[in-house]
């Protein structure tokens, strides 16, 4: 028994082996291969163009890969598109958030996944009901679910994205850049919801541009130049300088 | 009382309230104009029984219309053809009853219906061609048809059965033409707000990227508004062939302005995402009530459209206020 919760303990919810992604004859990525395990948070980090977006379009299975094996839970998997990712328990906050502006919270929350009663007829109450619960577990402020996005703030947006996909995601959330576009006490706030999908035992890969965001939240930093794999630091046993020498690829230490 | 707010302490409770003005402008509208009529055409017959329930009746294709028009603007589509998809399902539906008996006719004015909105929808689903400019095309297209299918002349419609179920006759008192209006609404009603369908409708309208990546098909959500509403143009033609007891090139040329001023003031956005059925209801209503009103009141047939342009131009106004808000 204890094995056995041992070893799923320690199994990754993601592992990527020696992925190599090209568009005709350009290559995306090469070479790349990162484990995230449940209840870590890595960095993705790199400069425009590194490949960080082909990388977040591979794992939610908007691009297959050219080459390279995905597995999730030990499970070998291909996805030729973003449903099958989310049949896997993968869910991803895009950087435009992808939330309809003039629909209900709760509406978004469940975005092609509505919930119907025994009549085949929307169940409001059950999805008014789990985004009530969900919205107040993570500490999104909104008025209430029956809020139209449009009415909210920049960071209340990026708190129902994450919500929802924290609702959905069974394995592992990609962060594309949730804070780029948020202030100072937004920013705060969106990292501490970020913070707390820890202990929801799932992982979570997240990209920014901002290292004091990164040295914050993550575990480990995986480092791309060019569609490289430059390098996977702990982030405890690193520093900055260190990751801008390697993202930059300018030696100075 | 509402049970205890799982919505928890601390944060405000309720809705954003602020007075919505779009989505009820319809109501006031309504009021206002009837009650305009109903103090200076006093004297002239605009409140009597007769008179209100004939607008009731005169609306009804129009209304059956708005519903179809409400999924496809709600999904940020437009569907021009309607106004002579009506032509071209009376038609169909008359020369095949005259031939071929009562349902053969009634499935063909549907099926023509259909079919125009299938090729609608399969240019602007997955050829991805604009809808205006695929609608604005086929309304062309089929003026041209149902003219050329009859050399302009208009066919009779004698069936009995057909007139009185789709036309004049009536059940349990009403008339069949209510019964049309009040079904129709109903089910385009509980569709619009209460389905899977529906939300993804406006889901599509809205963000059709958003609604991509949540695994919503989008093109068959446009495809599916765009058969909606010309199903429901043909049942319109059926309707105005029952009740002129013919069918002409003519039938719903008229109408498209009409229906999508219905639908812009019964506040179903321009660009999607947000609609009423109900309102599109009584937007129908209200135009009707304004054509019968200004004719009473003498107007010409050219300052009814003058002032039927004005409604529809605040009515847009109004629209786009609300969306970029």
């Amino acid at each position: 028994m204890t094995v056995n919760a041992e070893a799923t303990q320690s199994a990754p919810v993601l592992r990527l082996q020696d992925i190599r992604k090209s568009f005709g004859g350009i290559v995306a990525i090469e070479n790349f291969s990162l484990e995230v395990y449940p209840g870590e948070i890595v960095a993705l980090v790199g400069d425009n163009g590194a490949g960080k977006s082909t990388l977040i379009k591979i794992i939610s299975g908007v691009h297959p890969p050219t080459s390279g094996t995905m597995t999730i839970e030990g499970e070998t998997v291909t996805m030729s598109n973003a449903t099958m990712a989310r049949a896997h328990g993968i869910e991803v906050v895009y950087q435009d958030l992808a939330l309809a502006d003039q629909q209900s919270v709760y509406m978004n929350m469940f975005l092609g996944r509505e919930p119907t009663n025994r009549f085949g007829l929307l169940d409001r109450r059950r999805m008014i009901d789990e985004t009530d619960k969900l919205v107040k577990e993570l500490d999104v402020r909104i008025p209430s679910a029956h809020a139209t996005i449009r009415d909210l703030s920049g960071g209340q947006r990026q708190g129902v994205a994450i919500a929802r996909a924290t609702h959905w995601a069974s394995k592992l959330i990609l962060l594309d850049e949730p804070t780029a576009a948020l202030g100072v006490a937004e920013t705060a706030k969106v990292e501490e919801i970020v913070q707390s999908l820890k202990s929801r035992n799932i992982g979570v890969l997240i990209i920014s541009h901002s290292l004091d965001q990164v040295f914050k939240l993550s575990d480990r930093i995986c480092v791309l130049r060019r569609g490289k794999q430059i390098g996977v630091r702990e982030t405890a046993k690193t520093d900055k300088n260190e990751i801008i020498a390697m993202i930059t690829g300018l030696q100075h230490s | 009382m509402p049970s205890a707010n799982t919505a928890a302490s601390g944060r405000p409770n309720g809705f954003a309230n602020r007075i919505n003005l779009q989505q009820y402008v319809v109501y006031f509208g309504f009021l206002a104009i009837f009650l305009f009529f109903a103090i200076v055409l006093k004297d002239s017959g605009f409140l009597t029984v007769r008179n209100l329930s004939n607008i009731v009746l005169q609306t009804a294709p129009a209304t059956i219309m708005a519903i179809g028009l409400v999924f496809v603007m709600s999904a940020g589509e437009i569907d021009l053809s309607i106004g002579s998809t009506v032509a071209v399902s009376a038609l169909a539906a008359a020369v095949t009853m005259n031939d071929y008996g009562l349902v053969a006719g009634v499935l063909a004015g549907l099926g023509a219906g259909l079919l125009v909105g299938l090729l609608n929808g399969v240019l602007v689903a997955y050829v991805k061609l604009p809808s205006f400019l695929v609608t604005l095309a086929t309304l062309g297209l089929f003026a041209g048809v149902s003219r050329s299918m009859t050399d302009l002349r208009s066919i009779p419609v004698t069936n009995g059965t057909f007139t009185g179920f789709f036309g004049s006759g009536a059940f349990l008192g009403i008339p069949s033409l209510i019964w049309w209006t009040v079904i129709a609404v109903a089910i385009g009603h509980l569709i619009y707000r209460e389905t899977r369908f529906g939300a993804h409708v406006l889901a599509v309208g809205d963000n059709s990227r958003a609604a991509g990546v949540s695994g919503i098909s989008v093109p068959r959500i446009r495809l599916t508004v765009l058969m909606i509403s010309g199903g429901l143009a043909g049942l319109a033609g059926l309707l105005y062939a029952g009740r002129l007891q013919a069918a002409k090139y003519t039938l719903g040329e008229t109408d498209l302005m009409t229906v999508i001023a219905a639908v812009i003031v019964g506040g179903t956005l321009l660009n999607g995402g947000k609609g009423s059925i109900i309102g599109a209801l009584v937007g129908s209503l209200m135009m009707g009530m304004l054509n019968n009103g200004l004719i009473l009141m003498g107007l010409s047939v050219s300052d009814q459209m003058i002032v039927r342009g004005l409604i529809i131009l605040a009515a847009v106004a109004v629209s786009l206020r609300e969306k970029s808000r």
